[in-house]
């Protein structure tokens, strides 16, 4: 028997967070583990915590509430960069569910707003008011057992954040890899570089050959040439129902090649 | 097991039932409340068939805990008729041979009913992205599209 318990605030619930209890978000990860009668919980704690939906500017970064769905984030023109990464994620009722909050914790080979977001060098800021970069979040998620309040990402505008979605499916499908690209730029060279890529690992995870290829370096052919080249070094990516290990290394680098050219945001 | 009451308007009517501690709203509404228009397809949020409408946006009742619509309007595909009058939606499936197994449409009319309410005059673009989160494997989705654009001319020439 699942027994579920609601609270007012964020605080509240992180404080009710025990062994075998999960924290219930948009529901379309707890939910579905409901249905297929998951026995590794047995409580769910949900809260009804208005800042938990809230999007707002705080110093020169914007704080996006764990509960935001992607349908709030695709109307919010404050992240207005983050809108076509949500558009990629399910259609318009897993949309109007599922949550930022919950996609740092989705599973491989979900989570392509998580992977936008790594390479965006977001923070996480947990309901017991304690502060992580996202990466460090990702690597430990499923030792976590707080809740995760608000998601912080700086300001950008132009071409220097760019996203894209492989799937097989279309118009939507699950992803059989994602890949996001920050490409600050001082003068003609790149400076900072920051790329992720999602469904290639258990986790989305910053693929550190590409981005050591492409610092210092202008974004010229040659240079995407050599990040290609490198698309894959080290990594070991799943066989799963979508791909194999082998399709997701072979097309890593043409996507890696399209979005660095700038051919397509998605 | 404990049971928890909740109260919500389902297609206009209030509605007040005990819901089991964790049930999601597809099991609410179909074994409680009695409405079996959603259907139980996937249970993981692939197939949309179980898609309804909760304050007039599509949401996947098989993924919603149902105690979260507590004071909510929730819209099924039972409640889009008026009396012995079909939804246009519907009339435009049946004239348009846009149902097969039929598995699907249930899902496909409150995500297109959605759409229309927010955009009256869709694009075929439009369309296919509306009802891109619900599958259907019999159609070829070509006369599902069809019909959602046939009943949005009809229904915004009627309003016209």
């Amino acid at each position: 028997m699942i027994t579920v318990e609601t609270f007012d605030t964020v605080a509240e619930a992180n404080r009710a967070m025990q062994d075998r209890t999960r924290y219930l978000g948009g529901g379309t990860l707890l939910m579905r583990a409901v249905n297929y009668g998951d026995q590794s919980f047995q409580r769910m704690v949900r809260a009804r915590d208005a800042s938990l939906r809230m999007i707002r500017a705080e110093s020169n970064r914007i704080l996006i509430g764990a509960g935001v769905t992607m349908s709030q984030i695709i109307a919010s023109p404050d992240i207005a960069f983050l809108a076509p990464v949500a558009r990629a994620i399910g259609g318009p009722a897993v949309r109007n569910m599922a949550t930022i909050g919950g996609n740092l914790f989705a599973p491989h080979p979900y989570g392509d707003l998580a992977t936008a977001l790594l390479a965006l060098d977001c923070r996480v800021r947990m309901a017991d008011g304690s502060d992580m970069a996202l990466e460090d979040l990702l690597n430990r998620r499923d030792s976590i057992r707080g809740i995760v309040a608000a998601v912080g990402v700086a300001r950008h505008a132009g071409d220097d954040f760019r996203f894209r979605k492989v799937s097989r499916v279309k118009p939507k499908g699950v992803s059989v890899m994602s890949i996001a690209a920050w490409l600050p730029r001082t003068g003609a060279r790149l400076k900072d570089v920051r790329i992720a890529y999602g469904a290639m690992g258990p986790a989305p995870m910053r693929v550190r050959s590409v981005e050591q290829m492409l610092e210092g370096r202008s974004l010229d052919s040659q240079t995407v040439e050599a990040a290609a080249h490198v698309a894959t070094k080290g990594l070991n990516p799943p066989d799963d129902a979508l791909a194999s290990a082998w399709y997701r290394r072979e097309v890593a680098p043409v996507h890696l090649r399209r979005l660095l050219l700038g051919d397509g945001s998605r | 097991m404990a049971k928890k009451p909740l109260r919500f308007t389902h297609n206009g009517r209030e509605t007040a039932v005990f819901a089991e501690s964790g049930s999601n709203l597809l099991d609410v509404l179909r074994r409680v409340v009695g409405d079996l228009s959603p259907k139980y397809g996937c249970g993981q949020g692939t197939c949309g068939t179980c898609t309804v409408l909760i304050d007039g946006e599509p949401h996947l009742s098989c993924l919603t805990l149902a105690e979260t619509v507590e004071g909510h309007k929730v819209e099924t595909t039972g409640g889009l008729q008026n009396g012995p009058h079909l939804h246009p939606l519907q009339k435009a499936f049946m004239e348009g041979f846009s149902a097969q197994c039929g598995y699907c449409t249930p899902g496909m009319l409150m995500a297109a009913k959605a759409l229309l309410s927010h955009n009256p005059r869709p694009t075929r673009e439009d369309v296919i992205e509306a009802i891109s989160g619900n599958v259907c494997r019999c159609t070829g989705y070509e006369p599902i599209v069809d019909a959602i654009l046939a009943a949005a001319g009809e229904i915004s020439g009627r309003v016209a």
